[in-house]
């Protein structure tokens, strides 16, 4: 249980966050200047909040000197000691912890010997979050750990941050303003604006919250959902149970029976009120429209129930109007196109 | 050497080197000490310290002398005090590294700034969540980040404290044995006949001594630069 309160004057912008996670992965989701990566600083004791109430577990931290807190911190940039080789980064905290399986899940033996001028930026990374969690932190907190790298890298590092969620059981305060990593990674979702929390709560909930989709930003907006891999098909495709029924996907690297996390844009749901012949695409699902909320754009986006998970559509102001769009309308959600966001669903 | 050297040039070339040596030594903590404020603390009064330290870089060496004699000399209560207790300055050989250790300080402080400048904070920032305090920071992220820098400092206040004349000279006089360091012995050798050739080999020395510090920091500071650098080496 992660429980933050804070209030801080900076000139001209008012830092006044307050909220309350379970364990897993607590996500600060915002755009820049939101003040995500003021409020890790403050929660570590790298920012002397105004005032600050952060407890963890039901210690409180807050009053602590930063070297008393107990939490690990990975940074954007590695911050990795130059004149101390990756292994003597890794026993910097002194923490008496053996190394070795932290060393191994993150795959950085063969750099042990090596100065951090001589790794690549995801293996400077990955050590980084080694050090990190070498210091046996009772809260680890990740500021935006894979902002500075390429896609390639972040491929690289995003399968070690998920089993570091499910295996090392450390609860994480991870920033961040890609909702791709937000999808794949949170279990609860704390989203920023100017400083304020705007919404809290479990991952998949705030998400399809449609007053959420404007901070998250319309085009990147959408929900994920729980499924299972029912089947790996002869013609390449995958099928996936969820609770509002069934897609089929180009083939998922999952076995049959695995829990996966897919994501769905809103921009990729289109309504239609009877059941859709004679189209392309292959996901349909019944659904029920729970909420609808308009934007200054052109657009609404809208809130659709379908089993018991929840979707989020964008479509125009006109259309919401030729269709009679409201609360209850009952029809059918064309999934034009569903992503795998994470092998497991975590938390 | 003290073959080919006279007593007395043998003389003014080792007290050169114990006056040099010492304050070095003596004044690098407080270098390091007001370097780190210099750079990392904002307070009423940084710029005024910041031209203390200053002050005798640009100051006449005469005056910076002649302060020190009228502040520590025998006659004044600090210094009569001083002599009381065993410390006396004026006109001994610790006058001399006092006074040497004064005129480099600025030059020794400026080194090091410069290099605790050029040191990521967020490494000192990384270091303090893995558990580390404040002293222990310092110690194992940012003096070993500084060495070059502290190393550049030290062989340039030992250089100009080898060859610091004028604030000497005017503090703790020219005296043989205890206050006659190799640029005073130069200046006296002159004004006697015959006191070239003395003053020659005298000048041969400070030369190869100078030289051999440039090089030695050259040399050392690279080493180190490259192992703080985080080149394997």
């Amino acid at each position: 249980m992660l429980e933050v309160a804070l209030r801080h004057d900076f000139n001209g912008f008012t830092l006044d966050v307050a909220f309350e996670a379970p364990a897993g992965v607590t996500c600060l989701f915002g755009r820049s200047g939101a003040g995500k990566t003021s409020v890790v600083r403050a929660v570590a004791g790298l920012l002397q909040a105004d005032e600050a109430r952060i407890s963890v577990a039901g210690e409180r931290l807050d009053g602590l000197p930063v070297h008393r807190r107990g939490i690990g911190y990975v940074f954007q940039e590695p911050r990795l000691f130059p004149h101390m080789s990756v292994a003597g980064n890794l026993g910097y905290a002194r923490s008496g912890m053996d190394p070795a399986p932290v060393v191994e899940m993150l795959g950085i033996g063969h750099l042990l010997e090596r100065r951090p001028a001589a790794l690549s930026g995801g293996e400077a990374q990955r050590a980084a979050i080694g050090r990190a969690l070498l210091s046996r932190p009772r809260l680890l907190l990740l500021d935006e750990p894979l902002a500075a790298l390429d896609e390639a890298r972040k491929a690289e590092i995003l399968p070690y941050l998920e089993r570091l969620r499910d295996a090392a059981g450390v609860p994480m305060l991870y920033v961040s303003h890609s909702v791709a990593e937000v999808a794949r990674l949170a279990t609860t979702l704390v989203a920023l604006e100017n400083g304020r929390v705007v919404r809290v709560g479990p991952a998949a909930e705030v998400l399809s919250d449609p007053d959420v989709a404007p901070v998250i930003g319309i085009r990147e907006a959408g929900a994920i959902l729980a499924a299972r891999v029912v089947a790996h098909h002869e013609d390449g495709l995958s099928e996936l149970a969820a609770a509002g029924g069934t897609f089929w996907l180009p083939k998922v690297a999952a076995a049959v029976g695995s829990e996966v996390r897919v994501r769905i844009e809103a921009q990729d749901v289109m309504l239609s009120a009877a059941r859709p012949e004679g189209i392309s695409a292959l996901n349909v699902l019944p659904i029920r429209i729970s909420t609808l909320r308009e934007g200054e754009g052109p657009g609404v986006m809208v809130q659709l129930v379908a089993g018991e998970e929840r979707l989020l559509a964008r479509v125009t102001h006109r259309s919401a109007r030729a269709m009679g769009l409201a609360e209850g309308w009952q029809g059918y959600a064309v999934v034009k196109s569903v992503a795998v966001a994470s092998g497991n669903v975590g938390g | 050497m003290s073959g080919w050297l006279g007593p007395a040039e043998w003389q003014a070339v080792a007290l050169s080197l114990r006056v040099a040596l010492v304050a070095t030594l003596v004044s690098l903590p407080f270098g390091v000490g007001v370097a780190w404020v210099l750079a990392r603390k904002r307070f009423p009064g940084h710029g005024l310290l910041n031209g203390l330290v200053h002050l005798p870089l640009i100051l006449p060496p005469v005056v910076t002398g002649y302060l020190l004699l009228v502040s520590l000399g025998p006659q004044t209560a600090l210094g009569s005090w001083l002599e009381a207790a065993g410390l006396g300055v004026a006109f001994r050989w610790t006058g001399a590294a006092l006074a040497a250790g004064i005129m480099a300080f600025p030059l020794m402080v400026r080194a090091i700034r410069l290099s605790l400048e050029a040191v990521d904070p967020g490494l000192e920032e990384a270091a303090g969540t893995l558990g580390a305090s404040r002293l222990r920071v310092f110690g194992t992220v940012t003096l070993p980040l500084i060495a070059p820098g502290v190393l550049t400092g030290a062989i340039l206040a030992f250089a100009k404290a080898m060859g610091e004349f004028g604030a000497t000279i005017t503090f703790v006089s020219n005296i043989p044995g205890e206050t006659r360091t190799v640029p005073s012995a130069i200046y006296a050798f002159l004004q006697v006949p015959g006191g070239e050739y003395s003053a020659w080999r005298l000048v041969i020395v400070s030369v190869v001594i100078a030289m051999g510090a440039l090089l030695a920091s050259e040399l050392l500071a690279r080493r180190v630069a490259a192992r703080v650098g985080g080149r394997d080496a």
